[in-house]
């Protein structure tokens, strides 16, 4: 309470102190207003998706099976994480190793590195549905793989590998050299010093880069809606990675687009809303504790 | 053996490294074969310049000016709402945020920077469209909707990069500032800023390029009507969503000119690409 007073006396100090400024109150008031907006902007956006979304959600959202009175999210979100599972296994162990290679196999400014780097650049830059267009060209026709979970588990991967490149590029460099040298000097190998020092060191960074790849999976429409589709059932039988899925996002997407299901459609986009939050705020906390980390 | 080992591995992770150039090689590849065969068909002056986009006519004209003209709309209007809010928020962030705020405030960018596009189109849909349609009058989904939601995406991107770039510029700027007499403000205002222009250009340009690149949450709020634009209420259709709308049924000519449609939107993106990484590497 004591604490809270002094701020406010603070306020009030500044306050007074532009009496004599207006025109330096005005930009105060610039800077301030905007502030607040964007603040009240998020606000807002959770609020009215929570407030009117919380009370729809019902047993029947969640049943196994998806029928036009039930509208299940069930399947979607099934479908979400094998999608999320295969593009990780397509992804990660390409990004990390991309990222090995440019920390600890290169003498920094080659040619190579900085032609890697830009086309990482590119890469990062180019906007979901043109993924969804190449995609489309390459795995769903050119490839013959269909409209399918596959041909959008491998758009999706090439879409999150400059994220999981990049952050793991900083995590391998917060590592420090010393450990390197250590264990050089113990007698170890490049290839042992990489992946029983550096790596275990680096792992909390890499790993809060992979969740954050996560959170773009599940919330990636465009790229998915010509590679992966939207039958919204959990492919089945042998040739599962070629069945047609429907992903949460994509769920969303008819939904609100059908117009038919407003309710439902709020209460996805709570459960949408909630997981993709949820997976940031973890990534946060793990990228948080290797800063930490780092500074004892 | 051992040695064996280190070197097949030290090429693996070469070749790892090399995929990033690929999928851009194969990007390029497969979408300007696919599409630059279409604008020769149609004619490249019909293509870029024409004003009728309708495939399903005898004979079908595929004009895309109409998609142009919208995206470039919706991303000056975008620009034009989000660049402001999000250029002070960074100065607030960066110059004059209280410890305790900055504990919320940050956050808070963060979340807005990971919700969902699906999730921006379906509040679009349920709050910002009646509003506009109650304030303004109109159906409802049209550009100033679009606008709106745009400049809001493009916050997050515009305030992390911008307050970047105003945390990069030495504190002697500022200290000097002030020991001439300036007030807090004053040096904010004159002396930081004007040192970190170029970064702040380039959080306005990667602002444009999120912006010109969105899908979901544009199909969702602006209507989507194939024709030249024709007023802020009335409803506007972009490149991105000429390409999701119409990928699901096209066949023969009317897919290609949709595929040529990407190569037009992916140079837009490109050149932007060059002019961000360009303004960044001046900065830095």
């Amino acid at each position: 309470m004591k604490r809270k007073e002094g701020v406010i006396k603070d306020l009030k100090v500044k306050l007074l102190s532009y009496k004599k400024s207006p025109v330096s109150f005005i930009l105060f008031l610039l800077v301030t207003v905007p502030a607040c907006i964007t603040f009240f902007i998020l606000l807002f956006i959770i609020g009215y998706i929570l407030i009117n979304g919380i009370p729809h959600i019902t047993i029947g959202l969640f049943e196994w099976k998806y029928t036009s009175s039930n509208v299940s999210l069930m399947p979607a979100l099934v479908n979400t994480i094998l999608m999320v599972f295969l593009s990780l296994v397509l992804s990660v162990p390409v990004g990390v190793f991309t990222a090995i290679y440019l920390v600890e196999y290169t003498k920094s400014d080659n040619k190579l590195v900085s032609i890697i780097r830009i086309t990482a650049e590119t890469l990062s830059g180019i906007p979901s549905i043109v993924y969804g267009l190449f995609g489309f060209l390459l795995f769903v026709t050119a490839l013959r793989w269909g409209i399918s979970l596959i041909s959008g588990a491998f758009t999706v991967s090439i879409m999150v590998l400059p994220l999981i490149m990049r952050t793991t590029e900083e995590a391998l460099k917060a590592v420090p050299d010393s450990y390197r040298e250590v264990s050089f000097g113990l007698g170890a190998g490049k290839l042992r010093t990489v992946f029983h020092i550096v790596l275990p060191a680096a792992f909390p960074g890499i790993l809060s880069g992979i969740i954050l790849a996560i959170g773009r999976i599940v919330g990636e429409t465009a790229a998915l809606i010509y590679t992966a589709g939207t039958v919204a059932e959990i492919p089945s039988g042998k040739d599962f990675l070629f069945d047609s899925t429907r992903t949460l996002s994509l769920h969303m997407y008819a939904l609100s687009s059908e117009g038919l299901y407003t309710n439902q459609a709020y209460a996805t986009a709570v459960v949408l809303l909630v997981i993709v939050l949820f997976i940031n705020w973890l990534s946060g906390v793990l990228a948080k504790r290797i800063m930490k980390g780092n500074q004892a | 053996m051992k040695k064996y080992k280190e070197q097949a591995m030290g090429i693996i992770f070469l070749l790892a490294a090399c995929t990033s150039i690929i999928c851009v090689v194969l990007i390029c590849l497969f979408l300007f074969s696919n599409g630059i065969p279409a604008i020769g068909k149609i004619g490249i002056k019909e293509f870029l310049a024409g004003s009728e986009w309708k495939p399903g006519d005898t004979p079908p004209s595929y004009g895309i000016l109409p998609m142009i003209l919208g995206s470039i709309y919706v991303t000056t209007g975008a620009i034009i709402i989000g660049v402001p809010i999000g250029v002070f928020t960074a100065i607030f962030i960066a110059k004059f945020c209280p410890e305790k705020i900055l504990k919320w405030l940050k956050p808070a960018i963060d979340i807005l920077a990971g919700i969902p596009s699906v999730v921006y189109g379906f509040f679009g849909i349920v709050a910002l469209v009646p509003a506009v349609r109650y304030t303004f009058g109109g159906n409802g989904n049209s550009m100033l909707t679009a606008s709106i939601l745009l400049g809001i995406m493009i916050l997050p991107a515009i305030i992390s990069v911008s307050a970047e770039a105003i945390n990069a510029v030495p504190e002697s700027y500022y200290e000097g500032s002030l020991a001439l007499g300036a007030s807090h403000e004053r040096s904010v205002f004159c002396a930081v800023l004007p040192a970190a222009k170029s970064g702040i250009t380039a959080a306005v340009i990667l602002g444009t390029g999120r912006a010109i690149g969105e899908t979901m949450a544009v199909i969702m709020v602006s209507g989507n009507q194939a024709r030249m634009p024709s007023g802020l209420l009335k409803g506007i259709r972009t490149l991105t969503a000429n390409i999701a709308i119409e990928m699901g049924y096209a066949a023969d000519l009317h897919r290609e000119a949709l595929f040529a449609t990407g190569v037009v939107l992916f140079v837009f993106i490109l050149v932007i690409n060059l002019l961000f990484s360009l303004l960044k590497r001046r900065n830095g």
